[in-house]
This record gives structure tokens, sequence and C-alpha cells, in this order.
């Protein structure tokens, strides 16, 4: 096992976000992950969760507050992260491999060594065989897959995964969920997830935070306790039912309280 | 198995013979169109193989025209397609430029080409190079247009991504920019290729050398309409509506080289 590693990896302290003049989007966020941590952010339409993920990607500046990146401002460490769109986001002329070489290609690094890592981030969500196929020949999950590999292949220590399995149907949903927390096993990043769904950031995530909308606010955290590795016979239990209709009920009570 | 079956429900073999009945249809109409004509009418309309002679009897003629003209439209479309792109990555730059210089462009487009040509002649002399620049100017607008809209398209969440793979500027153009505005490049150049060849004969109509015997479709026009052979200004247009063909089919060619292996517009699943 790892050691105890006290200092949080990426820590936000009272972020304030609003765009030019509009309106207050995120009010006062704060909260800390641990190396591991795998969060999901989930409220209402509106509470700000991808507001969350760009601010910590570097992509966006915080209006107030600050981020802390494993020490750094996010934009000094854009290296240790990768971010999962809401679509597959990928360049439609280039193959799988090429797709997901993209970031490595980017940074400079040399064919072979790209070659290799491409080929261990494909094997990983299992489309080894499917280097040479362009996206439009694969999948919805399939491209999806392509982009995880892609996000995989610069070895980040923070991944942001923004609803990246909102436009899948539920079957292929579930099979990538459980992909993702088997690819966490062997690669310990810590993740940023958003999403709609309940049982979703219930089965993946060890946090839940709950945000309020209009502006955009920690409402509570959720605990998930459920040991990793975790399995089809996880999301079937009895314990996980009822941990989901627990959260349902906090999402229902923010939504209430903040239409 | 039964013959393959289109939509309309007609066989695919059925479908694809059908231009031809209408052309045929149409040749026939042509004919009685000549017949019912009055004798002091007869020589407004030729009949069909009044053209087909005149495209035998004209043959050298037409086609070291249609080679001028051709050549002509080649080189200020050759031109139109390198200055657009150019200056369509300058106005993607930013909305500023943009909003500076699309007013002018649109002046471009909207002076007459009839008004400017004289303006030509005057300029550069009369011939080729008024051919080539009155080509150019009717082909870079909608080439300009549809690549700068090509260029701004691009996927907002793969520029996220190529900033924060810190991508250079260079890198993002390249990389990025330019192949997702392929298929909006290859609409201006598709337009475009219809356009050169008209415009060319254009040229050559008004800004062509008429004095020496390198003139084009255009030149040509003047002559046989000057002399009222209308079987030879038939087969001329016919050649100008060929040229134009080929124009097309050069492009389409060119886009399927490009597009075929990644872009929707060419999938096979789709119909």
């Amino acid at each position: 096992m790892r050691q105890e590693d006290p200092l949080p990896i990426v820590e936000l302290r009272d972020v304030d976000k609003r765009y030019g003049d509009g309106p207050l989007i995120l009010d006062k966020i704060g909260f800390a992950a641990k190396r591991g941590d795998f969060i999901t952010l989930i409220g209402p339409s509106g509470c700000g969760k991808s507001t969350i993920l760009k601010l910590i990607s570097g992509l966006n500046p915080v209006s107030a507050g600050r981020i802390v990146v494993d020490g750094l401002e996010p934009a000094n460490a854009v290296e240790k992260l990768s971010f999962v769109f809401q679509e597959p986001t990928l360049l439609p002329w280039r193959t799988v491999a090429q797709n997901v070489e993209v970031p490595l290609r980017l940074h400079g690094s040399e064919p072979v060594a790209r070659a290799e890592v491409v080929r261990k981030s494909l094997a990983l969500v299992g489309l080894a065989d499917r280097m040479d196929y362009y996206p439009r020949q694969l999948s919805g999950g399939q491209k999806m897959r392509v982009s995880i590999a892609r996000a995989l292949s610069v070895s980040p220590r923070i991944l942001l995964l923004d609803e990246p399995f909102g436009a899948l149907d539920e079957m292929t949903r579930d099979h990538l969920n459980e992909e993702l927390l088997a690819i966490r096993q062997q690669l310990a990043w810590t993740a940023f997830f958003v999403t709609h769904s309940v049982s979703e950031a219930v089965f993946l995530s060890n946090r839940i935070i709950v945000l309020s909308a209009n502006p955009g606010r920690v409402h509570s955290e959720v605990r998930v306790d459920f040991p990793y590795p975790r399995t089809e016979e996880t999301r079937e239990s009895a314990p996980f039912q009822k941990m989901v209709a627990e959260v349902s009920k906090i999402l229902r009570s923010v939504e209430r309280l903040h239409p | 198995m039964s013959a393959p079956k289109t939509r309309s429900g007609l066989p695919a073999i059925v479908r694809r013979f059908l231009p031809f009945v209408t052309g045929i249809g149409m040749i026939v109409a042509w004919y009685v169109v000549c017949m019912s004509l009055s004798a002091d009418q007869r020589f407004l309309l030729p009949s069909p193989h009044e053209v087909a002679r005149a495209f035998v009897d004209k043959g050298p003629a037409l086609w070291g025209a249609a080679l001028n003209t051709g050549g002509g439209a080649l080189l200020g479309f050759g031109l139109a397609v390198c200055l657009s792109f150019a200056f369509a990555l300058f106005l993607s730059l930013s909305p500023l430029v943009r909003a500076s210089f699309y007013p002018y462009l649109m002046i471009l487009q909207m002076t007459p080409i009839i008004v400017i040509a004289p303006i030509l002649i005057l300029w550069v002399g009369p011939g080729l190079k008024s051919v080539v620049i009155i080509t150019f100017l009717i082909c870079f607008f909608p080439m300009v247009v549809n690549t700068t809209q090509g260029l701004i398209s691009t996927d907002r969440n793969l520029v996220a991504l190529f900033t924060m793979c810190k991508a250079t500027k260079w890198q993002e153009i390249l990389l990025l920019r330019v192949p997702s505005a392929l298929p909006y490049f290859f609409t201006g150049l598709r337009i475009a290729a219809t356009l050169a060849p008209i415009g060319a004969i254009v040229g050559d109509y008004i800004a062509g050398n008429s004095a020496g015997g390198q003139g084009g479709l255009g030149f040509l026009t003047i002559i046989y309409s000057s002399q009222f052979q209308m079987g030879a200004l038939f087969a001329t247009a016919a050649v100008g509506c060929l040229l134009g063909f080929i124009f097309v089919a050069g492009v389409i060619a060119l886009s399927w080289l490009a597009l075929h292996k990644w872009h929707d517009s060419f999938s096979q699943s789709d119909n």
C-alpha cells in the first residue's frame, strides 16, 4: 500500500466563478481531494459541476479563491491532468491509434515511445484490435473508450471526467463504469467525475459532493464505503440500492431548495 | 434474390438509365420544335444534327479555344485556391480581423465583373492575364467564405484539448483547424469549380485577346454570333458546359481522395 500522504492532491479554497459581468456561478466552493480519491460532483443542472472541472483543469481562471493542484496553480499543472469530455471529442480524420497519441505528439515525445504507450492505453480499454479504424467506424461506447485511452496516454495523476457516459445506453454505461474502475485498480489516479446519474455516482466514487444551484454551492458530502474493486454484484446488493435511494433523496431536497 | 431496389421502388438499373431516357426525350422535343418553326424563323434554332455537324466542322477551333479557356480557368482557379486559403487563415485569427475585412470582401463580390473588365484591360492589357484575373475574382469569394467558416467552426472541446496539451498556435492550426475545415474548403472548391470556366469564358468574351489567334470560347462566341452561326454557337455552349463538368469532376475526385476515409459525406452506410 501507498503510504499516507497528508497533503491533498487537489484543493479548492473559497472558489468563486463568474463569466465576465454575468451572475455568480460558483460561490465559495471548498473541498480537498486526497490521492486516490474518486470524487463525483452531482447536483441540479446549472450548479456549475462542469465549471468546477474546467477550473481545476486550468482551462478557465477562478474569479476569487484559490485552487492548488499538486502544489501548483492549475495552469502550471496541466501535465498532471487529463480531461475526458462529454462527447468523445476525437479527430475524425485520424485513426484510433493516431487519436490516442495526440497528447503525446503535442508534448513532443518520440514516435517509438508513442507507439508503445498507444498500444498499452488501447489494450487497457479493450480496443487493441481497432488501432487502424476511423472514429466513424466505431460505436458510441467504443469512441468513448478511445477518448479514455487518449486521456490515459499521458499517465495523468488526476483524471477529470465531465459526464463522459451521459450519451450512452445504460448497459454500455454500466460496462464502462466497471472498466473504468478496473483501470483505476492498475493506474492509481485521482478522479473528479461529473454525472446526472445517482447510481453511477454511487458505483464509482468513494466521495459524492452534492451541489446546489444558483449559485453553485457545496450542499453536502456523502461517503461511499463499499470496498474496491466494485463489480456488478456491488450494484445489485441491497446496501448499494439503499445508498442510491439515500443520495437521490438528498438530491431531490436540493432541487426543492433551489428550483 | 430480386434486383436491388431504390427508395422509389425502381430497380437500380432502370434508375441509372433514366437520365438517358429523358435525354432522348429532350432531343425528340427539340426536333419537334425545329419542325414547327416557319421557314424564316428556322435559323433561330439549329437542329441537333446541325449542332453535331458544327462540332465536326469547327472541331479544331473549338478544342483549341477550349484548351485556352480551360488553361485560363485553371490558372485563375488555382490562384484563387491558394490566395483564398491564405486569406481565410488570416481571417480566422480573430473576430476583429473578420469584422474589419468582411465588408470589403463583400464589396469585391458585389462589383460587377463587366465593369471591372475594362479597367483590368487598361491595367494589364487584354488576353490571358485579364482572363485569369477575372476568373480569380469570381472564384475567390465563395472559397474565402467557406474556408473561413470551416476554420472557425472547430469543435471547442478539441481546441480545449489542444490547449491543455500546450499545443503551439501552429500545431493548433495545422493539426486541428485546417483538417477540420477541409469539408468546408471542398464545398467552396466545388462552387468555385462551377464558376471558374464561366468566369474564364466571360473574361475571354470581354477581355480576351481578340487580335491574335489565342482566343478562347468567349472569343469564338463573339465571332460566331456576329456571323449568325447558330449551330457553332450551340456547339460552343456545349464545350463550355463540358469544361465545367471536367472542373467539377476534378474537384469531386480531389475531395474524395481527401475525405472518403473519415468524413460522413462519403459514408457507405448512409444513403
